[in-house]
């Protein structure tokens, strides 16, 4: 007799990729648009990115469902900080509230694979990585989706300058400059949309640096 | 010295031995590889003169694009063609298999080959199988009886239709039939019609993408129009282009030795006479 499986799952992938690279003063973060579910496209032009404060940006893939009710609860945690401190809550400090409100539901987890890039306190570029139980890490680059196995070795071999064995990617805030960073982010997804078939229609990057956030797109294969 | 159990010979078909370990290793969470599936959008129509096909160019392994530009329009015979969804390596199979026979058949007849013998060799071939050769086709030809389309599934069932789809991207491509088809379309009416079910594919279903491949078949001949569309280049390259200097990186270097070094002991010569 064998066990029953469950016929309904609470879960689907919505599909898309995520990257966040850090720079000396800059962080570029970026998703592209496609929203899907099975061999479907829902959506061409749906928006993975969200900011949670005045130097904070998370771009989330996975289920969307989930990704919706997680930002807006950190956008409720974060109003009630800012009402008890009267201020906006730093990037680093959102990363922190971001690790423990996922693992508030360890056990019923919220299907949302994250990256979150700002600026820290001293106005240099910061990202951090999730998995979808809450562990992270302040990392130079990362990123998420169903495009991350395609982009993250090009990553690794543009932006990590010794090998990986002898340098973790923390120490990797990337030399480049603005331009090159987002040249490179553009490069990675037109590359990463002829392969994978989650990831494609549009990209939107969000340019966070010491005069404010800027938001840019771009167009990829719609096949 | 003779064997307790002989041998038999296999007798042709599937082997389904394996079948119980698999599914004790699946239990154990360990998966058999994936297939290549091709995805798939592929179509068929008939025009006042005679048959079109047409297919997408993508073929892929889950959700990972393994060729972008890969052929889903496979010759029969000189006046037949047949355009294949499914698992690659089947479709590929079952078609050249069925072609070669046909060409026996041509010279053993001394005729041209009629679309139904090979709707009749593809079917059996696929009934026998019991739909394990996971191939849906889409034949079409124009012989002696006239232009003819059929669609055949897996499991070896057929249908014959003036206009037909198949693959992940049918339901897609069927829609712009159902709104645009009628008989009696030109060669340029049919062409065109045909490449916007396809495109209707590449752009709403995932499993489908790249380019549009067109065969028009007719009394007179063949005409095969591979990429007769490519409406997906790539939308950026970098002006200044990637450099990969990085090459493996040494750490260490030790070096073992794989023989031992022989030692060689000064020994008395043994047959010193002293």
């Amino acid at each position: 007799m064998t066990k029953q499986q469950a016929n309904w799952s609470p879960y689907d992938n919505n599909g898309g990729s995520c990257v966040a690279i850090a720079g000396a003063d800059y962080c570029v973060i970026a998703a592209d648009t496609r929203m899907s579910t099975g061999y479907n496209i829902l959506t061409r032009e749906y928006s993975k990115i969200c900011k949670l404060a005045d130097k904070c940006v998370m771009a989330s893939s996975g289920f969307q469902a989930d990704v919706k009710a997680l930002q807006k609860q950190l956008a409720a945690r974060h109003l009630i900080y800012q009402h008890q401190h009267n201020k906006q809550m730093s990037c680093p400090a959102m990363a922190q509230l971001l690790s423990n409100t996922l693992y508030y539901k360890r056990f019923f987890p919220y299907y949302s694979f994250n990256v979150l890039g700002g600026l820290d306190n001293e106005g240099k570029g910061c990202v951090f990585t999730y998995d979808a139980v809450g562990s992270y890490e302040k990392v130079g680059y990362s990123s998420q989706g169903s495009g991350s196995t395609l982009i993250t070795p090009f990553l690794d071999n543009q932006l990590k300058s010794p090998s990986p064995l002898l340098l973790s990617v923390q120490d990797a805030v990337t030399p480049l400059v603005e331009a090159e960073a987002i040249d490179l982010v553009k490069t990675v997804f037109a590359s990463a949309s002829e392969r994978d078939i989650y990831t494609g229609d549009k990209i939107e990057i969000v340019v966070v640096n010491a005069t404010g956030i800027r938001r840019e797109y771009m167009e990829l294969r719609k096949d | 010295m003779s064997k307790s159990v002989i041998e038999m010979p296999p007798k042709g078909g599937f082997s389904f031995d394996l079948c119980k370990r698999n599914e004790m290793l699946a239990k154990k969470g360990v998966n058999p590889p994936s297939f290549r599936k091709t995805g798939t959008t592929i179509v068929g129509l008939i025009f006042q003169d005679g048959v079109i096909l047409g297919a997408d160019t993508r073929a892929t392994e889950g959700p990972i694009v393994c060729d972008k530009n890969c052929e889903k329009i496979h010759y029969m015979a000189p006046n037949i063609y047949c355009c294949g969804a499914g698992t690659a390596a089947d479709t590929e199979a079952v078609t050249d298999m069925v072609s070669t026979q046909l060409q026996l058949h041509r010279y053993h007849t001394g005729r041209e080959s009629r679309v139904v013998t090979a709707l009749t060799l593809l079917k059996r071939h696929l009934f026998n199988y019991q739909g394990y050769v996971s191939a849906a086709l889409v034949l079409g030809g124009v012989d002696v009886t006239g232009p003819h389309l059929h669609t055949i599934y897996p499991h070896g069932s057929t249908d014959t239709l003036p206009f037909a789809t198949m693959g992940s991207g049918s339901l897609a491509a069927m829609a712009v039939f159902e709104s645009k088809y009628k008989e009696g379309l030109t060669r340029d009416e049919g062409i065109k019609l045909v490449a916007e079910a396809i495109c209707s594919g590449i752009f709403n279903d995932l499993g489908s993408g790249s380019n549009v491949d067109i065969c028009v078949i007719t009394k007179g001949g063949k005409e095969y129009l591979r990429n007769h569309l490519q409406p997906n280049p790539r939308t950026y390259t970098s002006s200044k282009g990637y450099s990969f200097p990085k090459k493996t990186e040494v750490l260490l270097t030790k070096i073992t030795p794989l023989k031992d070094k022989v030692e060689i002991i000064e020994e008395g010569d043994a047959m010193e006479e002293e």
